[in-house]
């Protein structure tokens, strides 16, 4: 039970073994390479299965694709002229999103999510502690300064510097400088906060989240009466605060269910959890309430 | 004794909460001052890098600047529609807009598709989806900048801009001017002239001049035009529009002639009626003849 916390996953390897201790994760990084390899497949092999960037994107020569908080920004810089095509295509992402959780954006598609979580594997690894702190909402601030910038200079301000938008476009059309700003979010993270960019400052990050407010397909505890208090999970979830008030949610009447927009649904939790405590399920229902909690969705063994 | 410990432990409600009050407040202040001057940091440097540099010309139906900047999602579909891949997004280290498509004319001129591939699918209208005639589109205009290398302003035959231009015949985008060559006294110069109410500003003619450094080169309109002060009338117009003269007719000029002398100034001419003008070629018998007739 005494875990190395600096090498969290040990008690989960030995009882599930290793593939299923890395099930997501390898999941979540097949689904961000994918679709880098998506993009390329285009410049790189001439096969158009999809055409652009997260900015904006034509998929299969057909669907649009338009990134809803760049909508948002268009909309506060005044310009008023906009297609069809980019309210479809802000209208079908975020409801993608909202099916799937917010910010899965952030740790199944954003590229940048790579080098933060290399960057806080190394931070464990160094045993590198402390550093900045932010206040948690300090990415709300950020997102409405974006908002409040494309308003007063009448342009997309905040696309000059974007390190997601700037990563994604740079991979496929030309990096050059782009590649400093990357190392500095990396450094940034591995030597002067923990989590620093994705889980404090991002405002793209803040703007998903409040989608996945509401989203639907969320990360459950519904064995959390297994809990061992090891606090592998809390040492590698990406969002650390957001789990001990569901894990400890029985006597506070908490529901088994992490309904913080913050959640990424990155599913580390369920990977290094030895005890199986955690599973993807839907918002609604209550452990209390078995019956409820298998609406779409498997029903775990604990709850029978 | 145990008193006083009891409160350092557990200090009475009214002081906690106004601990916490004060740390809220100063959090607050510490991340609204830091978010406020890293968006001040980005406002300062968006001013200085949405500055378009000359060479940098837009895909044609780019919004003008303003609301480019404004709409343009930086997506690069328009990239990559290009059939000719001549456009680019601009990236952080150039002096373009990052992520903003723009082409350069010297090498790599826009070929004037005439389906124009690049706007249909641009998301957001940023290239206006209206332009469905290559030949309205307006990157640029093309001006020929330095007429003191131009070997055509040195009487030699080139015309290389004026036959690659895409937009020919009566109305065309550029057209040649004939002036006497004072150097050679017997030859004609013939100068390229650029019109800007057909000049779509693909940059084929400043590829194509044969200078070391083009002299006919392309520049975003507002860089390349002058406007007339929109007080400005000019008079032969409003004539012709009204029909008639807008001010007082000028009172026809009298020319202080001798008797019989008549002087035609638009052909600048002296008629001489001979019956009625004095008949002496003395001059100064005419300048005596009033004194003489006064005695």
């Amino acid at each position: 039970m005494a875990a190395d916390l600096n090498n969290p996953g040990a008690d989960a390897i030995a009882a599930k073994g290793w593939f299923k201790a890395h099930k997501w994760l390898l999941l979540r990084r097949m689904s961000q390479i994918g679709i880098l390899l998506l993009f390329l497949l285009g410049p790189l092999a001439g096969v158009w299965i999809i055409k652009g960037n997260l900015s904006s994107s034509l998929l299969l020569e057909t669907v649009p694709l338009t990134d809803p908080l760049l909508f948002l920004q268009i909309l506060a810089a005044g310009f008023t002229g906009l297609t069809i095509d980019a309210v479809i295509g802000a209208a079908i992402v975020l409801a993608f999103y909202w099916l799937v959780g917010g910010r899965v954006y952030c740790s199944w598609v954003c590229p940048v999510n790579m080098v933060t979580d290399a960057a806080d594997w190394l931070r464990r690894k160094f045993d590198i502690k402390g550093g900045a702190r932010f206040h948690r909402h300090t990415r709300l601030w950020m997102l409405a300064l974006v908002l409040i910038l494309s308003a007063v200079t009448g342009s997309l301000a905040y696309e000059l510097i974007n390190p997601v938008s700037l990563f994604h476009r740079g991979l496929f059309f030309g990096m050059t400088l782009g590649w400093v700003v990357i190392l500095g979010i990396f450094l940034f993270d591995l030597l002067v906060s923990k989590r620093g960019w994705c889980s404090h400052l991002c405002p793209m990050g803040a703007f998903y989240g409040l989608i996945g407010k509401f989203s639907l397909i969320r990360v459950r505890a519904d064995a959390r009466d297994q809990c061992n208090d090891c606090a592998e999970c809390f040492v590698v979830c990406p969002e650390a605060r957001i789990l001990p008030p569901v894990l400890k949610g029985e006597q506070t009447g908490v529901p088994a269910v992490v309904l913080s927009g913050d959640c990424t649904n990155c599913g580390r939790c369920i990977d290094i959890c030895a005890k199986d405590v955690f599973h993807f399920g839907t918002r609604f229902g209550d452990s209390s309430n078995p019956a409820a909690a298998k609406i779409g969705d498997k029903p775990s063994a604990v709850n029978q | 004794m145990s008193n006083t410990r009891q409160s350092r432990k557990t200090p009475p409600r009214s002081t906690k909460s106004a601990q916490s009050r004060r740390r809220f407040l100063t959090d607050m202040a510490r991340t609204a001052c830091g978010v406020g001057l890293f968006g001040v940091g980005i406002a300062v440097y968006s001013k200085s890098a949405s500055a378009l540099p000359a060479s940098a010309i837009r895909p044609p139906g780019a919004l003008p600047e303003e609301d480019f900047l404004a709409a343009c999602t930086r997506c690069g579909i328009c990239v990559r529609e290009c059939p000719y891949d001549i456009l680019r997004l601009g990236r952080l280290s150039d002096d373009v807009p990052t992520g903003t498509p723009y082409f350069t004319a010297r090498t790599d001129p826009c070929q004037m598709c005439e389906d124009i591939p690049c706007i249909p699918h641009c998301p957001t209208g940023a290239l206006d989806h209206k332009l469905t005639d290559i030949n309205n589109a307006r990157m640029g205009l093309a001006v020929v900048v330095d007429q003191e290398n131009c070997i055509a302003f040195r009487g030699l035959r080139c015309e290389v801009c004026f036959n690659i231009c895409p937009i020919r015949g009566k109305d065309g985008a550029i057209s040649l001017e004939y002036r006497h060559n004072a150097r050679s006294g017997m030859h004609a110069m013939f100068i390229p002239v650029v019109h800007s109410d057909a000049c779509t500003g693909c940059g084929l003619c400043e590829k194509a001049c044969i200078l070391e450094e083009a002299a006919i080169k392309v520049f975003p309109t507002h860089l390349a035009k002058g406007e007339l002060g929109h007080h400005y009338r000019l008079g032969w117009e409003q004539k012709n529009q009204a029909g008639k003269s807008l001010v007082t007719p000028d009172v026809e000029h009298h020319y202080n002639m001798p008797e019989g002398v008549h002087y035609d100034y638009q052909n600048a001419e002296i008629t001489v009626d001979p019956e009625k003008a004095p008949a002496t070629d003395k001059a100064l018998d005419t300048l005596n003849k009033g004194i003489r007739e006064a005695e």
